[in-house]
């Protein structure tokens, strides 16, 4: 390699400016780098601070209690393990209900969602004008977390499960249409040429020009949302509305005691949302073929 | 078509595809109506015919009026005298002495008139209370002793009067009273969210814009010790009614969370993955342990990690970041080692083959594959983190995820839940565009999607 720079011929000489430079750019290259992974680290690192700082409980005392509450639930559950499964079987019927919520929510989010995908999709949309508003739309939609329309909707409808669902179904809408509208743009205008020469309306177009196309892929983002969903149903329940994240709730704020509803509930919940985790991978594997 | 028909028996083919449109109509009847019969069973157990009755119109009535207006309290203390007018009836959006609404006019020691909206009006004279509407005349309350005297001119009670022996609503279309033993009051509204920017005790309470703007121009101080423009900052920021200083606070804490646990997580789970992915670690048992442990981890969900830490560590930004952090690292860890077991071989070959170690073929011929899947993937989750966190918030207690239950539970500062969810809206959009434009940044906006 050395030898190559003291050599006199007009091509050593470019090759060692060559060299230089791409030593230059690698070096400003690696400084960059570096000034990145400084902020970085000091963000980190102010940030933990702070919010340790902010928070109730500090880091350091927390982490030696973490395992308190856990050693509790699992103390009493364990002296009370016959009782378990008749308690599981309790609480079923509002496991049910946190999976209907699911459901429900993504089904009708989804209906929502395959409108406002084929209105905000190039090429395909009714009215061609109003791409921009239905994309906007679908952003703010997807924006508002649950939780925010849900709080205010049990204040309306009362508690039950309705505004959880009602609060699930509308920001799905949001986040499955645009995925959607992604699906619709890989769609082939060919069968839509063909339909229109037949005189189809816009509705017959989409459905049997475009829907078959994209079905499968639909169908995928469904599932994983659904899965998504279960968890954000849960969670809405501790809030208030219905399901089993509201017995959750009521059981653990009653404290010692019922501790072994708590462990039957996080039983349940584990086992819900894994079985639907491993349903919804191994139906969207089966879909779309593993990626 | 030919060819197959060559290989195949025609009378065979013609049955396989009648079959198969067959089955393909079945499908197209059978999806809706199944759709069509789950709607039907949820109609019943989510109780929706019950759901009509317990819907509080009414309540959606307030809260949608709420959010866009507020009112003006003035009240007659009907026990030991006094009169105080309060916007929203809180000690804080009290008026000082000697100060009134300017639809408020002082008419003797205990009386004063109040014109309200559509023609409307209110008086208030000791004891009594004398409302008028244009179209009707004027009633008159009185309290006398243990006694509310309800006096109109036909001696009819019209059904937007509504009375009993101890109270007396009247609610008028440009206003609303209610009297008790105990005080006389009458409500205004008002359209917009007051005292947003300068509660009453401040100097530039009711200034306009111009105004301001003078004054922070101006050398003239209003407030001794400060110039005009740290004042104005000062009042604002510390405003007792809106609360700016603790919310901005609330929201900034909201995005620490999502940033430390979406951060936190991609750190821990990064070396995980490779333990994790078929093509870095031979030993079958260490890969089967590491990914039951993402598969748990993720399994428990953030709702019970969140609860299990507010035990631990208590209310506040870290036990969200911390929640966020574990559930995220199951997540992450999937989703990188999966990236792992797809890269292409060929390059880590073309670096080893240059004689590089063990690392130097991680550093050169992995990492540069993997990096932008990875940075990608923890962009969208910081993004979508954002919102668990104020989700999370609500549930530990920290960040505008409380302020708004809070505000919530309460259930009369609607001007202040509509407030937030505005707020809550705009960190979303803003980190959903951060995370993109940064995307765009580190990976080149062709791959951004």
């Amino acid at each position: 390699m050395a030898d190559t720079t003291t050599g006199q011929s007009p091509g050593a000489v470019r090759t060692s400016e060559i060299q230089d430079a791409y030593m230059a750019m690698t070096r400003t290259k690696r400084m960059y780098g570096g000034i990145m992974l400084v902020i970085f680290i000091a963000l980190m690192v102010s940030g933990f601070m702070l919010a340790d700082s902010r928070n109730a409980g500090g880091f350091w005392d927390g982490i030696l209690n973490v395992f308190n509450f856990p050693g509790e639930v699992v103390k009493e559950a364990s002296e009370k393990l016959t009782l378990l499964p008749a308690l599981m079987v309790k609480f079923f019927p509002s496991l049910i209900e946190t999976i209907n919520i699911a459901a429900a929510s993504t089904l009708v989010g989804g209906l929502i969602a395959i409108v406002l995908s084929l209105l905000s999709t190039r090429g395909l949309a009714r009215y061609p004008r109003l791409i921009g508003l239905f994309r906007r739309m679908m952003d703010i939609m997807r924006a508002v977390p649950e939780i925010v329309i849900a709080l205010v909707l049990i204040f309306v409808l009362g508690g039950g499960p309705v505004p959880a669902m009602i609060a699930i179904a509308f920001h799905t809408a949001g986040a499955l249409g645009k995925l959607f509208s992604e699906v619709n743009e890989n769609a082939s205008l060919k069968p839509l040429e063909g339909l229109e020469s037949t005189g189809a309306t816009w509705a017959q177009r989409m459905m049997l020009g475009v829907v078959p196309q994209v079905a499968p892929n639909w169908l995928s983002y469904a599932l994983l949302r659904f899965e998504i969903n279960i968890r954000a149903s849960a969670i809405l329940g501790f809030v208030g509305s219905g399901g089993i994240g509201y017995d959750l709730k009521n059981a653990f704020s009653w404290g010692q005691g019922r501790y072994d509803e708590v462990a039957a509930i996080f039983i349940l919940l584990f086992l819900t949302i894994v079985f639907f985790d491993q349903l919804s991978s191994h139906y969207r594997n089966k879909l779309v073929g593993k990626v | 078509m030919t060819a197959t028909a060559d290989t195949m028996p025609v009378t065979d083919l013609k049955q396989a595809a009648t079959a198969l449109i067959a089955r393909k109509r079945l499908v197209a009847f059978a999806a809706p109506a199944v759709i069509l019969a789950y709607f039907v069973y949820l109609f019943f157990a989510f109780d929706i015919p019950g759901l009509v009755d317990r819907a509080r119109m009414d309540n959606a009535a307030i809260l949608v009026a709420d959010s866009y207006s507020y009112k003006t309290h003035v009240t007659r203390d009907n026990r030991s005298g006094g009169l105080v007018f309060a916007i929203e009836g809180e000690n804080k959006g009290t008026y000082p002495e000697g100060l009134a609404p300017e639809f408020v006019t002082r008419t003797g020691e205990e009386a004063v008139s109040i014109a309200l909206k559509a023609g409307e009006s209110a008086e208030i004279d000791g004891a009594t209370l004398r409302y008028t509407r244009p179209d009707y005349g004027t009633v008159t309350v009185t309290v006398d002793g243990r006694d509310i005297l309800l006096d109109t001119p036909d001696g009819q009670v019209p059904d937007w009067i509504s009375a009993s022996s101890s109270r007396v609503n009247i609610t008028g279309a440009g206003g609303r009273a209610a009297v008790t033993r105990a005080r006389t009051e009458v409500f205004r509204y008002s359209l917009g969210w007051e005292l947003f920017w300068f509660t009453l005790d401040s100097p530039f309470y009711g200034k306009g814009l111009g105004e301001l703007a003078g004054l922070a121009l101006s050398g003239e101080r209003v407030v001794p010790e400060k110039s005009n423009v740290a004042a104005m900052v000062h009042d604002f920021w510390n405003n007792p009614m809106w609360r700016h200083k603790d919310v901005i606070w609330a929201i900034f804490e909201t995005v620490l969370m999502a940033f430390l646990g979406t951060m936190g997580a991609a750190l821990v789970a990064l070396p995980l993955a490779f333990l994790a992915a078929r093509n870095f670690t031979r030993l079958m048992s260490i890969r089967f342990a590491v990914r039951r442990f993402f598969d748990f981890v993720r399994g428990v969900d953030g709702l019970i990690w969140t609860i299990i830490l507010s035990r631990a560590f208590g209310p506040g930004p870290m036990t969200g970041a911390l929640a966020i952090l574990i559930t995220d690292t199951g997540s992450f860890g999937k989703m990188f080692s999966e990236a792992l077991e797809n890269v292409d071989d060929k390059q880590i070959e073309g670096v080893a083959s240059t004689g590089a170690k063990p690392m130097q073929r991680y550093r050169f011929g992995v990492i540069p594959q993997v990096t932008p899947v990875f940075l990608s993937q923890i962009l969208y989750y910081l993004e979508s983190n954002t919102r668990s966190a104020t989700v999370i918030g609500a549930i530990t207690g920290g960040g505008i995820g409380l302020l708004l239950t809070q505000a919530i539970i309460t259930q009369k500062d609607w001007e202040e839940v509509s407030y937030y969810i505005v707020l809550v809206i705009l960190m979303v959009i803003a980190m959903d565009w951060f995370s993109g434009w940064l995307r765009g940044r580190l990976i080149g906006r062709n791959e951004a999607h």
